[in-house]
């Protein structure tokens, strides 16, 4: 009896939790497949579900969305560079902290956490004045670099991480066979940091793809922004069309999120390990 | 963690082990140079255009403001905390070995996954006044209308509270997950033959392992709610009457009103709620990282 009154406790509890994450997200669901007659008529499930919003959209036949192509495009131009970028980047800084132990090195961890600890938000305002002093306001690779500020940090520390428990002895033997620093890099390192590389990747680039507030101040003109931006342009005006902001979200959220799931073995692993140490 | 202070090379290795030196001096710098330019000179540059101080009577002056640093500290102190509390109890429902409970777990995820823009909007049209289907439900149950919702300040901000914590509530959750599952099996066994209730193995088992990850964690997330733009700007856009504003999305206020010393200055006046909660981080995981 105590045993089924607990799994009851269990049952009771999923369905809150349930209907707490899905109601926001059933909600896009719903708007992006109803016409805009029946959107609001606040049932569970439309009369008539359409696809025609996803229509309108590919077609770029609304306003909103003229230029739907080439902002999706920017996204996805400035999410894999900021990813390619912050993999570079990070994985050469991580190698060189830990492996090389570079003088200063640890000076350099520190400053980046240093980042890492500053609000996104606070740090927007003074990255905007710089981006105007560099002439970089409405090219992509402002957003591109100040995401790789952004998500430096984060990657370094956690391949530091992930790179202190690879076994000294490795590089000794390298050494002892003459190896140079790059053939440890290519041959040694590279290889048995994948996992954490992967997931270092992904995280930089769901950060640049996801990012709204660093797009909105950074671009501006129709033709350069990404699509977040562009989303935020549909609540502009009072009569904007819910059913189509609701589809091109859906558009716009389905990607991360089929990447987060594809990656959440080593997302989960690895990214939740380096975000607190206890 | 695997520390070799200064291995002892013999001297003919020298040239060795400068070249090893060069080389990490060469893969270090792309970082450096992203950090000087990205972080040191924008830093400076906006703390030297914060530098007047007729830039802060302005901004003191603004009625805005107080409301603001208000707002902003109702919002770390109960939304964060409130966030940790759930977060605390969901993950004690997580850790139970059921293949549903498995995949509600992969569910539950969702919000963190999914961009913001799309939910937040998501969030903000149900609760609209006269379409919503919140208030079209309440329509339909009492024949009344619902409240004003994202018009009423209080119930606003609350709401950009509980988006707040929608987002980030499973990423925590995680944390804590995986802190309770690092606890030995044996010690709530242990615990069980000497009839412990559930409170207190929780109270003498998984709190004592889990106090530190939770401290820690919370003053991490202090940090990013601090910064956190979204909840509240594409919530209520600050809204209404600018009586629902953050710190955070109040600087970006001023920079698109074209006033960054204003911007910068609501930036200094929250450092001190930001300095410590950064010391506190730094000085912790610098520690971690020395053992």
């Amino acid at each position: 009896m105590r045993r089924f009154t607990r799994e009851a406790g269990l049952w009771l509890l999923a369905i809150p939790i349930l209907l707490w994450t899905l109601l926001p997200i059933y909600h896009i669901f719903l708007f992006s497949i109803s016409s805009k007659d029946s959107a609001f008529s606040g049932a569970l499930w439309p009369d008539k579900p359409t696809l025609r919003n996803f229509g309108t959209i590919v077609r770029e036949e609304h306003f909103y969305l003229h230029h739907f192509w080439v902002q999706i495009w920017n996204s996805l131009w400035i999410a894999v560079a900021a990813g390619a970028l912050t993999l570079a980047i990070a994985t050469c800084a991580a190698f060189a902290i830990s492996r090389l132990k570079v003088r200063g090195g640890r000076t350099v961890m520190n400053l980046a956490l240093f980042t890492y600890f500053i609000p996104a938000a606070f740090l927007a305002i003074p990255m905007y004045k710089a981006m105007g002093a560099y002439e970089l306001l409405n090219s992509r690779w402002s957003l591109v670099l100040a995401m790789v500020t952004l998500a430096a940090p984060y990657a370094i520390w956690v391949l530091k991480q992930a790179s202190d428990k690879l076994p000294y002895e490795l590089d000794e033997a390298a050494r002892m066979d003459g190896a140079t620093p790059l053939q440890l890099f290519r041959l040694v390192y590279l290889p048995l940091m994948t996992p954490s590389l992967v997931a270092i990747g992904t995280y930089a680039l769901l950060l640049a793809w996801n990012e709204y507030l660093y797009a909105y101040l950074l671009l501006s003109h129709e033709q350069t922004i990404t699509l977040a931006v562009a989303l935020g342009h549909f609540i502009s005006a009072d009569d904007s069309p819910w059913e189509l902001l609701m589809a091109t979200g859906l558009v716009y959220a389905l990607p991360p999120a089929a990447i987060y799931y594809a990656f959440r073995r080593y997302m989960v692993g690895g990214l939740t390990a380096g975000a607190v140490k206890a | 963690m695997i520390a070799v202070p200064g291995i002892a090379l013999p001297r003919s290795r020298f040239a060795f082990k400068s070249s090893w030196q060069t080389w990490g001096a060469i893969m270090i710098a792309p970082y450096l140079l992203v950090f000087l330019a990205f972080v040191l000179y924008p830093v400076s540059y906006g703390l030297w255009l914060a530098r007047d101080p007729a830039s802060y009577a302005r901004l003191f002056a603004d009625p805005i403001f107080a409301r603001t640093v208000v707002n902003t500290v109702v919002f770390l102190l109960i939304a964060v905390n409130l966030k940790f509390l759930l977060a605390l109890w969901l993950s004690g429902f997580f850790v139970h070995e059921r293949i549903w409970i498995r995949w509600l777990s992969i569910v539950f995820l969702l919000p963190w996954a999914v961009p913001s823009i799309p939910t937040i909007f998501s969030i903000r049209f149900m609760f609209n006044p006269e379409w919503g289907v919140i208030n079209s439900v309440i329509f339909r149950l009492t024949a009344h209308d619902g409240p004003n919702w994202l018009n009423d300040p209080r119930i606003g901000l609350g709401l950009a509270m509980l988006t707040h914590i929608w987002k980030s509530l499973p990423f925590w959750t995680l944390i804590l997950i995986a802190g309770r599952l690092a606890i030995p099996r044996e010690q709530y066994e242990a615990a069980s033959v000497d009839g412990a209730s559930a409170w207190q193995k929780f109270r003498y088992v998984s709190w004592p392992s889990l106090r530190t990850l939770y401290l820690t964690s919370t003053i991490l997330s202090m940090i990013w709610t601090l910064g956190d733009f979204n909840s509240v700007y594409l919530l209520t856009g600050g809204g209404p009457a600018d009586l629902t504003h953050v710190l955070a999305t109040l600087g970006i206020r001023y920079i698109r009103l074209d006033q960054v010393d204003l911007a910068m200055a609501t930036i200094v006046c929250a450092m001190p709620l930001v300095l410590p909660l950064m010391w506190f981080m730094m000085k912790n995981l610098s520690r971690g990282d020395r053992q």
